[in-house]
C-alpha cells in the first residue's frame, strides 16, 4: 500500500570539544611586578554588582543564543498532493516552520557551488514561476544549518524524486 | 488518486450523520463543515443548504456520512448510511467511520455509478486533515490571497488549496447560525458547539461604539474646520504653524481621531487594523502622558525647572562668549588675522548680549508658561516631546543665527575664491555653455583679482575656523532634536494592536500552516493535523506600521559632506511643508 509520505531526519554531530579550564592561583601571581595590576583587577572584581550584572548579562546573552541562533535538529516531511514542510527546531524548543504547497513546486534538485577552495552541494526546492510557465521564480535551499554530506542528499534526492514523480503521474491522470 | 478530506476537530466526537462541506475539485480535496444529526427529513436538509448557499456564496453540499459508533458495528446503522448515498448524490461519496474510544479512523471514497453496478464503483484513497475550525475562520493569510469574483456553486478557485480552505470557513458563518442544541428542524454539530464566549462588557461597548462615534466625530470636524479658518492662513502665523513641530504632531493626531470615529465601516481587515492600531497608539500615548504629568507634579518639577532654566540659559550664554574669547585669541595654537577676528568676536558677542537680555525680559512669565506646557501633556506623550523640541529649537535660536552667519560668510568666501582661482589661472565659468572656459583677461583685472585671491586665501583659517565652530554646534543641538523626533515616530507608527494579537490570538494573523502527522497504523488512513503557522513580530511590524509624518532628513552622507565643504545651509527637516504619504 502506498504511504504517501515520506520523513528523514538528518542528526548534526557535533565535534566540540570542551575547553580545559585552567584554575589560577591568585597567589602564585600576587608577587612580582605586576602584583599591583592584579590587585587592583582583583578587587574590581570584587565589587558585586559589577560581578552579577557581568554573570547576568551572560547568562541573557546565553539564552538568546539558544533561542535565536543554535538549532537542534531540522526535518523534511513531504506529503503527497499536499506539499513539502521544513522545521528548524533550536536548542530552546522553539519551532520554526516554513510550507510549501505542491502546487508551488517545480522540482527538488542538489545544487553545486564553488565556495573557496572546495565544491559545496546543497538540496534546494525550486519555486514555479506563476508569469513565466518554465521559469523559476526561486531557489528555496534545504538543511542550511545541518549541511548534510552529498551521500546523504542523494538519499533525500532519491525518496523526493520518487514522491514528486508520483504525484506528478496522479495530478496529469484525470 | 489520494483524496483530502479536511475535518474539523471540534466534529470528532460528535454523534453519527452526514458530513456537510464544500468539494473542490482542483485540489481534489473535501472540506467538511458541519454535521447534520439524525433524526432529520432530507427534505429540510436540502433546504438548509440552498438557503446557506444563497446567503454565502459557498458551493455546501452534503459530502458523505459520519459513523461514530461502538466496539459493535451496527448492521442496520450501516445499511442506513449506505441507503443515503442514494438519495443525496455527490461524487465521490465520503463514508468516514470512528470507532467510540479508540484512535482508530476509517474512511472510504467510493464512486457511486449506481444502484445496479456495486462492482464498478472505484475506491480512492483518503486522507485525514484535522484543522480548528474556529481558529480558521478567525485568521487571516498574509498575503491575503485574492481570489476571483465568485458567483453561486464552485467556481474555478485558481488560488492556492489552502487559501480555498480558509475562505471556504470564513464565508460559511450562515451555516455556523443553527446548532445541535437548538429546537429546529435540522441538528447540526460545529464550532459553536463548543460554547463561544461573550462578554457582556464586549457587547455593551458595541451597542453604545454608534451613537459615542457620531457625537466624537461632530466634535472633529468642528475642532477641525475651527483650525483651517482663514486668520490661521495668514503668513506670519502660517509661517510659524510649519515650523512647529508640535503642530505638525496636533494635526497627525487630529487626523488619525478623525479617521477612527468616523462612522463609515471598514471594508477590509486591514483597514480595521489600522484603526484599531491608531486608538491603541493614541491611548497608549495620552496614559503615558498622563504618567508624566502626574509625575512632574507630584515632585512639583515644573516650579524647579522654571527656577532651572533661566540660569541654565545664562550658563550657556557664559560658555558661548567664553569660547569667543578663545577664538578672538589664538585658538588651538593657530594663528588668526587680527581685525577680522576682532569683527567677527565683538558681533557674535554682541549678539549674545541681545539674546541674554531677551531673555531676562521673559523671565517672569517662565513659570506659566511652563505650567501651561505642562499641562499640554494630557493631549499625549508625543506632543509633550514634540514641545520639548521646539523648547530647544527656541532657546537654541542664538546658535542657528551664528551657524547661518558663519555658513553665508564661508560661503561667499569659497565662491569668491574658486571664481578667482579660475581667474589666477587665466580661465572663466562660461554660463551659457555651463563649462570652464579659457579667457584672456587685461592686466588690471589680472592685478585687482590676484590681490583679492591672495587677501581671501589669508583670510580663509579665520572665517573656516568660525564656520566650523558653529557648525558642530548646530549639528549638536539637531541631533538632540533628531532623537526626540525619532522617539515621537516610534510612538506614533508602532502597530501596538496588531503585536497585542500576535502575542495573545497568535492564530488570527497568519503566514501559513503547518501540518503535524499523528499516529499511524498500517491499514488506517493517514491522518495529519493542521495548525496555523503565526506571523513573525517583524513582519507584523512591517505589514502595519502606521505612516508619519515622514519628516526624515533626505541627504545621504555623501552629499551632506558635500554641503558642508561648500558651505551650504543644512535644513535637516524642509520637508515639513510637503507631506508625502
Amino acid at each position: 500500500m502506498f504511504f504517501p509520505s515520506v520523513h528523514l531526519t538528518t542528526e548534526q554531530r557535533l565535534f566540540s570539544t570542551l575547553p580545559r579550564v585552567d584554575l589560577l592561583n591568585s597567589r602564585a601571581i600576587c608577587g612580582g611586578p605586576l602584583g599591583n595590576l592584579t590587585a587592583c583587577v582583583w578587587l574590581s572584581l570584587q565589587n558585586s554588582m559589577i560581578l552579577s550584572a557581568a554573570i547576568f548579562i551572560t547568562l541573557l546573552g546565553l539564552l538568546g543564543y539558544l533561542h535565536f541562533v543554535k538549532i537542534d535538529h531540522e526535518t523534511l516531511l513531504i506529503i503527497d498532493s499536499l506539499g513539502i514542510q521544513m522545521t528548524s527546531s533550536y536548542a530552546s524548543g522553539k519551532e520554526s516552520t516554513t510550507f510549501i504547497e505542491m502546487g508551488e513546486v517545480k522540482d527538488v534538485v542538489i545544487n553545486e557551488a564553488i565556495y573557496m577552495q572546495k565544491v559545496i552541494y546543497y538540496l534546494c526546492i525550486l519555486l514555479k514561476d506563476p508569469v513565466e510557465p518554465h521559469g523559476i521564480s526561486q531557489v528555496v535551499p534545504l538543511f542550511q544549518s545541518a549541511k548534510p554530506r552529498l551521500d546523504c542528499l542523494i538519499e533525500v534526492y532519491r525518496s523526493c524524486q520518487d514522491i514528486l514523480a508520483h504525484q506528478k503521474a496522479t495530478s496529469t491522470s484525470p | 488518486m489520494v483524496l483530502k478530506a479536511f475535518f474539523p476537530t471540534c466534529c470528532a466526537s460528535a454523534d453519527s450523520g452526514l458530513l456537510v462541506g464544500r468539494w473542490v475539485p482542483e485540489q481534489s480535496s473535501a472540506v467538511v463543515l458541519a454535521v447534520v444529526h439524525f433524526p432529520f427529513i432530507p427534505i429540510q436538509v436540502k433546504e438548509l443548504l440552498a438557503q446557506v448557499q444563497q446567503a454565502s456564496q459557498v458551493g455546501v453540499t452534503v459530502l458523505g456520512t459520519w459513523c461514530h459508533r461502538r466496539q459493535e458495528p451496527e448492521e442496520s446503522l450501516g445499511h442506513f448510511l449506505e441507503g443515503l448515498g442514494a438519495i443525496f448524490s455527490h461524487k465521490p461519496w465520503f463514508q468516514l467511520c470512528r470507532e467510540r474510544g479508540s484512535k482508530s479512523w476509517s474512511c472510504k471514497a467510493t464512486h457511486w455509478q449506481g444502484p445496479t453496478s456495486h462492482a464498478a464503483s472505484g475506491e480512492d484513497q483518503v486522507m485525514l486533515i484535522f484543522y480548528d475550525q474556529r481558529k480558521v475562520l478567525l485568521s487571516q493569510l498574509h498575503p491575503p490571497a485574492v481570489l476571483p469574483d465568485r458567483q453561486a456553486g464552485d467556481t474555478t478557485a485558481s488560488a492556492g488549496g489552502l487559501a480555498a480552505v480558509f475562505d471556504t470557513v470564513a464565508r460559511s458563518e450562515a451555516l455556523f447560525q443553527s446548532d445541535r442544541f437548538d429546537e429546529g428542524p435540522v441538528r447540526l454539530s460545529h464550532w459553536q458547539s463548543e460554547g463561544v464566549e461573550a462578554s457582556i462588557l464586549v457587547e455593551l461597548a458595541k451597542w453604545a461604539a454608534g451613537p459615542v462615534c457620531l457625537l466624537l466625530a461632530c466634535l472633529l470636524s468642528l475642532v477641525s474646520a475651527a483650525s483651517a479658518c482663514r486668520v490661521f492662513k495668514l503668513w506670519p502665523l502660517s509661517f510659524i504653524w510649519s515650523k512647529l513641530s508640535t503642530c505638525e504632531q496636533l494635526r497627525h493626531r487630529l487626523e488619525q481621531l478623525t479617521l477612527i470615529f468616523s462612522t463609515r465601516k471598514a471594508k477590509n481587515p486591514a483597514q480595521l487594523m489600522r484603526k484599531a492600531n491608531m486608538l491603541v497608539s493614541v491611548l497608549l500615548d495620552v496614559a503615558l502622558g498622563l504618567m508624566l504629568l502626574s509625575w512632574l507634579h507630584r515632585k512639583d518639577l515644573i516650579g524647579q525647572l522654571a527656577d532651572a532654566l533661566i540660569p541654565v540659559a545664562d550658563h550657556v550664554a557664559e560658555e558661548l562668549q567664553h569660547l569667543l574669547q578663545w577664538l578672538m585669541g589664538a585658538p588651538a595654537g593657530l594663528k588668526m588675522n587680527r581685525a577680522l577676528d576682532q569683527v567677527l568676536g565683538r558681533f557674535f558677542l554682541y549678539h549674545i548680549h541681545l539674546w541674554i537680555s531677551y531673555i531676562h525680559l521673559m523671565s517672569p512669565f517662565i513659570e506659566r508658561i511652563l505650567w501651561h506646557v505642562g499641562l499640554s501633556a494630557c493631549l499625549g506623550l508625543t506632543v509633550a516631546l514634540s514641545i520639548l523640541s521646539d523648547i530647544i529649537a527656541l532657546l537654541t535660536f542664538h546658535i542657528y543665527c551664528f551657524y547661518v552667519y558663519g555658513a553665508r560668510l564661508y560661503c561667499l568666501k569659497i565662491h569668491g575664491l574658486s571664481s578667482l582661482w579660475r581667474l589666477f589661472r587665466g580661465k572663466k565659468w562660461n554660463v551659457l555653455r555651463q563649462r570652464v572656459d579659457s579667457c584672456s583677461y587685461d592686466l588690471d583685472q589680472l592685478f585687482i583679482g590676484t590681490l583679492l585671491f591672495t587677501i581671501l586665501v589669508f583670510l580663509l583659517p579665520t572665517t573656516a575656523l568660525y564656520y566650523l565652530v558653529f557648525t558642530l554646534l548646530r549639528l549638536l543641538v539637531v541631533t538632540v532634536q533628531g532623537l526626540i523626533h525619532l522617539l515621537v515616530d516610534l510612538i506614533n507608527s508602532l502597530p501596538l494592536y496588531s503585536l497585542g494579537l500576535r502575542l495573545c490570538r497568535p492564530y488570527r494573523l497568519a503566514a501559513g500552516v503547518k501540518f503535524r502527522v499523528l499516529e499511524h497504523e498500517t491499514g488506517r488512513p493517514l491522518r495529519l493535523l493542521m495548525q496555523i503557522n503565526p506571523l513573525p513580530y517583524s513582519r507584523v511590524v512591517h505589514t502595519y506600521r502606521l505612516p508619519t509624518c515622514g519628516c526624515h532628513p533626505k541627504h545621504s552622507w555623501g552629499s551632506l559632506c558635500r554641503k558642508l565643504f561648500f558651505g551650504e545651509l543644512i535644513y535637516p527637516w524642509r520637508q515639513r511643508g510637503d507631506k508625502q504619504d
